[in-house]
């Protein structure tokens, strides 16, 4: 049976870690390597690294964190942030990432995602999503941190970037990033019921109790968490463990 | 010995090669080398053929470079040597690709190559994440690897094996899906060992010592 897989997300500026892990004894907490390999350790079942300065003079420093990454942690790896072009893919393919993720990009120009799919494969080509709640029953695209409006559909977006050719949706809501108050259910099944491909969910997990809603109501096939991981609130074995005991399936081994 | 990761422009090999290369020093192996080069692949102890995206764009990458094919076909066949296929280099060991359109593999493991039909359809495609391998017969590329440990699985489409006997090991999605095949020298996986960290390099050093 596949498993509901729990992802930690590592927020990364030149090539340092921002917002990581700070339970642990590291040699060099900031950086992002010795941290992939503590969450490998941990039993994450995939890692994401995201670029929140990315720029184009910085880029370097990412390639050579998925290089370092992959040389150390044999478990899938997704990174985006400043993701623009198909190029930008190929060159985080080429470093060591098995995933990127689109964002803003595709929101300016969804065919980007076609071309990249058609090139490299939907398996590897993940769009991110940032959506709030407008009305009830009603999520709108933002950009820039959640603080451009858009006027695009969430939903209707989602159907467009998986036509294109996206193999994952990684659907973060900006009404709740940060404020631990659990998924936004209403939104993440919308998505995840919309689309064949599957959705992690992300934004707003301060319990484990979250996790458990984000699947069994939000009908999402992952979850993706920061602060709860990084702050020692929570290890990903006791996450696991409390799905488990909700019915959920997980990679215990 | 020198094993050899087949590189022809299909997605991301770095991973992969570091895992074999990690293995390999493990294991004492010998060295493991990314090529195109025909000439290399024809002295090659070991082969390695890895693979994303679509069965058809792999299946053409491969013939585009002159001479790999005939290569691979004159190590596996006349001198016997030990491969591995990966992902899509696992599905080219069959007989027929089914993926938009009809392509012959290399018909070492007959079957066909069609897309995954879950019958819970709330089920998902791409079948992506770990699933648990039930493993089918015993084989050295498997010891130990057991029934209920974990691998990681990207793809859409699966193979359907003719020879049950050809089946190694299979994972469970509203259905069985085939996760490992072997026949005489050759293996494949449709899952990535070097992504399914303990099993996965537990099957990467089994592979670098097996004398078929």
């Amino acid at each position: 049976m596949l498993k509901t897989r729990i992802i930690p997300c590592l927020d990364v500026a030149d090539g340092r870690v921002v917002k990581g892990v700070n339970f642990v004894d590291l040699v060099d907490a900031g950086d992002p390597v010795e941290q992939a390999q503590a969450y490998d350790a941990a039993g994450a079942d995939e890692l994401c690294f995201l670029d929140i300065h990315a720029t184009h003079e910085n880029r370097g420093t990412m390639y050579d964190l998925a290089t370092r990454t992959a040389e150390q942690c044999f478990m899938p790896l997704t990174i985006g942030g400043g993701v623009r072009t198909v190029e930008d893919v190929r060159n985080l393919l080429l470093a060591g990432a098995d995933k990127v993720s689109f964002n803003s990009a595709a929101v300016a120009d969804p065919d980007v995602v076609a071309r990249a799919a058609d090139k490299f494969g939907s398996q590897c080509i993940v769009v991110a999503i940032d959506a709030k709640t407008v009305a009830p029953g009603k999520w709108e695209i933002f950009t820039h941190g959640g603080r451009r409006p858009t006027g695009i559909d969430a939903v209707a977006f989602a159907k467009t970037v998986v036509t294109k050719g996206a193999g994952e949706i990684l659907l973060t809501s900006m009404d709740r990033d940060g404020t631990k108050q659990g998924f936004n259910i209403p939104l993440t099944r919308a998505i995840a019921d919309a689309v064949p491909v599957p959705v992690i969910a992300s934004g707003g997990v301060g319990t484990l109790d979250h996790l458990v809603e984000g699947v069994t109501e939000g009908h999402a096939s992952a979850v993706l968490a920061a602060s709860i991981f990084h702050f020692g609130t929570y290890s990903i074995a006791e996450a696991k463990a409390h799905m488990a005991a909700a019915g959920i399936p997980v990679r215990l081994n | 010995m020198s094993t050899v990761l087949i590189d022809y422009d299909s997605g991301n090999l770095h991973s992969a090669e570091k895992a074999f290369q990690r293995m390999a020093a493990e294991t004492g192996a010998g060295k493991v080398v990314v090529t195109a080069d025909p000439d290399t692949v024809a002295r090659a102890d070991r082969i390695v053929l890895p693979g994303d995206g679509a069965f058809p764009a792999c299946r053409r990458g491969l013939q585009a470079i002159d001479g790999l094919e005939e290569a691979i076909v004159e190590a596996v066949e006349a001198r016997g040597i030990p491969f591995l296929g990966i992902c899509v280099g696992m599905q080219m060991l069959t007989t027929w690709g089914r993926e938009y359109e009809d392509v012959r593999g290399f018909g070492w493991i007959p079957g066909e190559v069609t897309r995954i039909t879950p019958d819970d359809p709330s089920l998902k495609v791409p079948h992506m994440g770990w699933n648990d391998l039930v493993i089918d017969s015993v084989h050295p590329v498997l010891a130990g690897i057991e029934t209920g440990d974990h691998a990681y699985f990207v793809h859409s489409y699966a193979m359907r094996v003719t020879e049950p006997a050809h089946l190694l090991a299979h994972a469970d999605y509203g259905g069985p899906v085939t996760a490992i095949v072997g026949t005489r020298n050759v293996v494949g996986t449709q899952f990535h060992p070097e992504k399914s960290q303990r099993a996965g390099l537990r099957l990467i050093a089994n592979f670098l010592g097996w004398r078929p």
